[in-house]
């Protein structure tokens, strides 16, 4: 169980309905471990910051989340979390292990920035 | 409330706090909640998220007084203390330059937010020691971990190298047998650093070789890692090998970088302190696992963390005190 303060997806089709009724996405798909509890506690920090994207988790154990383990994007990945960002229900961008505020902030800006 | 001293330039009363304590960490969160509960004006500022190292702990069980908890949980309960106690907390931040010398010190981040105060606890904690390599920062996530339990199952029947001599390298080499079909361990020296029996379970077992006096100097792939360059420290000769994933337990850094020009660092970047856990410059002081001592625990930071922000409760007080008798003078 991911005990985050984000949202949880815990479905193959929750998260099909996620990505497709939100314009700008950000799911992180991981476990409760040093590689992926700080990218949790950024995207808790970045929700108030960017209204214009939602954040969600995603357990990496649970089969449900073979929509994001088994897509092209990440099949040279050996490292959790995979960090998705999906545009319209199209996925933009993924990231492989640990990242800085730094890293997601300009991932959000360059993906889901007003004038894209 | 202690806040009495002036604020610095033209900066506004609301930036100014008696305390700043940098780093949120078991010693920056205690430090905030001895000072708040004491009615010190407190701001803590933390780079990364609150909690620190600790969060990253699946099980604490040698905390006195809860049998069992997660890092996570115990770094909630912490932040709501100090929060309860009116403590300000700021997470994800970047500080860029410190003024730290003189009776009001001044602390300002990268997005210009300026704030003063009168007394600064530094506890900005340690994170996991990189090789430093060509590609390593590329092929983070992508064939190198430093995480043998998070990333463990995604070499399954692969070959993979662990670098390290410590009692993390060599457990970690051996609990990652249980995926990898070879482990080699490579280390610098010509010996290990970790306990007798921990290098005697990595001799000893079957899928566990040994580079001794040796060090990876680059990592190679593109789209993931496909070698490493592997140097003999003794000849100075290096050799590509293929390999699918490596795995690095080099130890804790301090991150003290910042301080480097403003405070006194002993020889592995770990700050001086006294027994009041004061530095070598007047109302900063230093807690956690930044500062020189020999054992870091979550028990020890939290004692750290206490003892600084009594000290630096003193050391407010005086100095609003002195304030008051010079200005009735």
């Amino acid at each position: 169980m991911l005990y985050t303060n984000l949202k949880h997806i815990e479905t193959a089709d929750a998260h099909q309905k996620f990505i497709s009724e939100n314009e700008n996405v950000m799911i992180c798909c991981g476990r409760m471990g040093p590689m992926c509890i700080p990218v949790y506690g950024i995207m808790e920090e970045l929700e108030g910051e960017y209204s214009n994207v939602k954040f969600a988790d995603m357990e990496f154990d649970s089969p449900e989340s073979h929509v994001i383990r088994s897509v092209p994007e990440v099949k040279s990945f050996m490292g959790i979390p995979f960090t998705m960002y999906y545009k319209n229900g199209k996925l933009v961008k993924a990231t492989s292990s640990i990242q800085s505020m730094t890293q997601v902030k300009s991932i959000l800006d360059a993906e889901f920035s007003a004038a894209k | 409330m202690l806040n009495s001293a002036l604020p610095n330039n033209n900066m506004e009363t609301n930036n100014h706090y008696d305390a700043i304590v940098i780093g949120a960490g078991p010693a920056g969160l205690t430090a905030g909640i001895y000072l708040s509960r004491a009615r010190v004006r407190t701001l803590i500022l933390s780079e990364g998220t609150v909690g620190g190292q600790m969060i990253l702990t699946h099980e604490i069980a040698n905390y006195p007084g809860v049998e069992s908890i997660s890092g996570y949980q115990l770094s909630t309960i912490m932040r709501n203390q100090a929060k309860k106690f009116g403590c300000d907390i700021k997470s994800n931040i970047l500080v860029e330059t410190l003024n730290l010398h003189g009776d009001v010190k001044e602390v300002i981040l990268a997005d210009g937010t300026r704030y003063s105060t009168d007394a600064v606890i530094l506890s900005p904690g340690g994170r996991s020691r990189t090789l430093g390599v060509e590609g390593e920062d590329q092929l983070k996530g992508k064939g190198i971990s430093y995480c043998a339990t998070c990333d463990g199952d995604f070499f399954t029947d692969k070959e993979i190298i662990v670098v390290g001599g410590g009692n993390s390298a060599l457990e970690e080499a051996v609990s990652l047998t249980k995926y990898a079909s070879k482990v080699t361990i490579v280390h610098q020296f010509d010996h290990f650093q970790a306990f007798e029996f921990a290098i005697e379970e990595a001799r000893n077992h079957p899928k566990i070789n040994f580079m001794m006096e040796s060090t990876i100097s680059a990592f190679h792939g593109i789209e993931k890692l496909e070698g490493v360059e592997i140097m003999d420290l003794k000849s100075g000769k290096s050799q590509n090998h293929p390999i699918d994933g490596v795995f690095i337990f080099i130890g804790y850094v301090p991150n003290t970088e910042f301080l480097e020009s403003s405070i006194e660092l002993n020889k592995w970047k770990e700050i001086v302190v006294d027994a009041d856990m004061q530095t070598s410059i007047k109302g900063v002081f230093a807690a956690g696992d930044s500062i020189v001592k020999r054992y870091r625990q979550v028990t020890t930071a939290v004692a750290d963390g206490t003892i600084a922000a009594l000290a630096a409760s003193k050391y407010i007080h005086e100095l609003h005190q002195n304030k008051k008798l010079q200005h009735t003078l």
